[in-house]
């Protein structure tokens, strides 16, 4: 019954390891501005795309997806800074509806100029796989969830040691207070737009030497991303990340014992039932404020 | 040190400020007194930035400072404590007191910020003791000391305070407003004071503004203004010509 469980599991927490920093992009956007970006996914295609496009014009690998994420987090703050704060004080569904449409465009924009062809990323150390315990495990696996990990403990420091974190943190849970103490909200806004670029761009470049890329990546990422965020419990980080786990074994255990031709649905069922049973997510507390 | 000329504040179509003009001088504590919806937030809003005014002037330390952004101000040496505290409630108490230190960062050096965080602790032990507690956990009065001392963090020479004694119990409110008036002995500290109670607020300070839908209608030293029959009949719930 449980032949090939390992299997299962080590190709879940790949896959779920980029959907866990896709959901922290969404989660650290949500946090300092309030609103859910649609535009996460496409973040994910930009990395895995432009390091396949600097691959191709001679940069070396790392370099290739090291500037392939910076130009991704670059991305993000041109969009904050373009069409988010033009529109300032508007509701946040308008902003919602505008990321949206910053999604559309960035997607057509890669399409026309990179075509719709499937691209591919060599592996970062070779593609011979490596046995653990029943699991045949593919090296780039390690290098994802390796990766993923320094991430989340580099974000860990910065929000927990840094005073630039901890204002960001402040922007969250205070925004008004924030403005008093003369951080700057505006640039706080950016950042978040910017670190989420990073991040969703981090995950697409190291999972596409697994799943390979395309201009439409980003739509399914970005659903897939936001359903760990809304598992976790949106607006809590710990909780996007290990959603992001968590949805990506449940897929690919779905996958591999049930069908995988429902491989995308079981993400979305578990979700639903999720949201009926416990609405604030799994990590989201009942909300209630002490006055 | 801080002059408002004829500011005029509105909220879309529904102006909240009109005309308003005073003063409050180095070393003074001037109280603004008013009932909700007066203005009196709208306009201390104003002041630091957070709003912008449709007219008129303010002038903090010599210079205008109408339509500067909050950070610029705060910078300049003017800070706020909001109405209701809003402490940063998940973040520790030591935080907290660093952010309000956040204009400084980088620019002045670490011993001085450690020498003010020393003094914040002296003033208020209390915050010392829980220095690695979320901010969401003290209870009011607590609250309110760590909203002084993380406004205290950016090194002012003046205070906004937003009703301060807000929600709290009278022994609490009170030691609150010895530590206003030991704030400006101690380090010469300019306060302009919001409060809806207006004898406590009168109490410390040297003069008083009344506030009325949004309008100035009486001002005076804060013996006279205690003194005032309209005052005592609207904000001390006292009414002399009854009682006779």
């Amino acid at each position: 019954m449980l032949f090939g469980a390992p299997q299962y599991l080590v190709s879940g927490l790949t896959v779920g390891a980029t959907y866990g920093l896709t959901a922290l992009g969404f989660t650290m956007i949500y946090n300092t501005t309030g609103i859910i970006n649609f535009a996460q996914g496409e973040f994910v295609m930009l990395g895995g795309m432009l390091s396949v496009v600097l691959l191709k014009a001679g940069l070396p690998l790392p370099l290739a997806i090291l500037a392939a994420v910076l130009c991704s987090a670059l991305a993000g703050c041109l969009m904050e800074r373009a069409v988010i704060r033009p529109v300032g004080r508007a509701a946040p569904v308008n902003l919602v509806i505008i990321t949206i449409g910053v999604s559309i465009l960035v997607r057509g924009v890669v399409m026309l100029i990179w075509g719709k062809d499937t691209f591919a990323l060599p592996a970062f150390s070779g593609a011979k796989p490596l046995r653990f315990l029943e699991a045949s495990v593919q090296p780039q696996s390690l290098w994802v969830l390796a990766i993923t990990l320094l991430v989340l403990g580099a974000l860990k420091l910065f929000f927990s040691r840094t005073i630039h974190g901890k204002a960001m943190l402040a922007c969250a849970c205070e925004r008004k207070a924030a403005a008093l103490m003369g951080i700057s909200v505006e640039r706080m806004a950016m950042f978040s737009f910017g670190m989420s670029g990073f991040l969703g761009a981090v995950g697409g470049a190291i999972l596409t030497p697994i799943t390979l890329t395309s201009y439409d990546v980003g739509v399914m990422l970005g659903l897939k991303g936001f359903a760990a965020c809304i598992l976790g419990g949106l607006g809590n980080p710990f909780g996007a990340a290990a959603g992001g786990l968590i949805l990506g074994v449940l897929e690919s255990f779905g996958a591999g014992f049930i069908s995988s031709a429902y491989k995308d649905a079981f993400a979305f069922i578990v979700l639903l039932l999720l949201l009926f049973v416990k609405p604030t997510g799994l990590f989201g507390g009942p909300k209630s404020d002490r006055v | 040190m801080l002059t408002l000329t004829n500011l005029d504040i509105s909220y879309g179509r529904i102006r909240a400020v009109r005309r308003v003009s005073m003063h409050v001088d180095a070393g003074e504590i001037v109280a603004l007194i008013g009932a909700n919806g007066a203005g009196k937030t709208t306009l201390l809003s104003a002041i630091s930035g957070l709003l912008r005014p449709e007219a008129g002037q303010v002038v903090f330390d010599g210079r205008d400072v109408t339509r500067f952004a909050p950070d610029k101000i705060v910078r300049l040496g003017l800070s706020h404590v909001p109405e209701r505290r809003l402490v940063f409630k998940p973040l520790s108490v030591a935080d907290n007191l660093l952010l309000g230190s956040y204009t400084r960062h980088g620019k002045t050096p670490r011993s001085v910020l450690d020498q003010d965080l020393d003094s914040v602790y002296a003033m208020f032990p209390v915050l010392r003791e829980r220095a690695r507690q979320p901010a969401g956990t003290l209870s009011g009065g607590e609250q309110q000391m760590l909203a002084i001392g993380r406004a205290l963090m950016a090194g002012p020479k003046m205070l906004l305070l937003d009703e301060p004694g807000m929600g709290l119990a009278p022994t609490v409110c009170r030691d609150i407003f010895k530590r206003v008036l030991q704030l400006r002995e101690e380090r010469g500290l300019t306060v302009l004071l919001v409060e809806q109670n207006a004898k406590s607020a009168l109490a410390v300070a040297d003069r008083g503004y009344v506030l009325e839908t949004g309008r100035v209608i009486l001002q005076g030293q804060s013996a006279e203004l205690l003194a005032n029959r309209d005052v005592q009949r609207a904000y001390l719930g006292r009414d002399k010509s009854r009682e006779e």
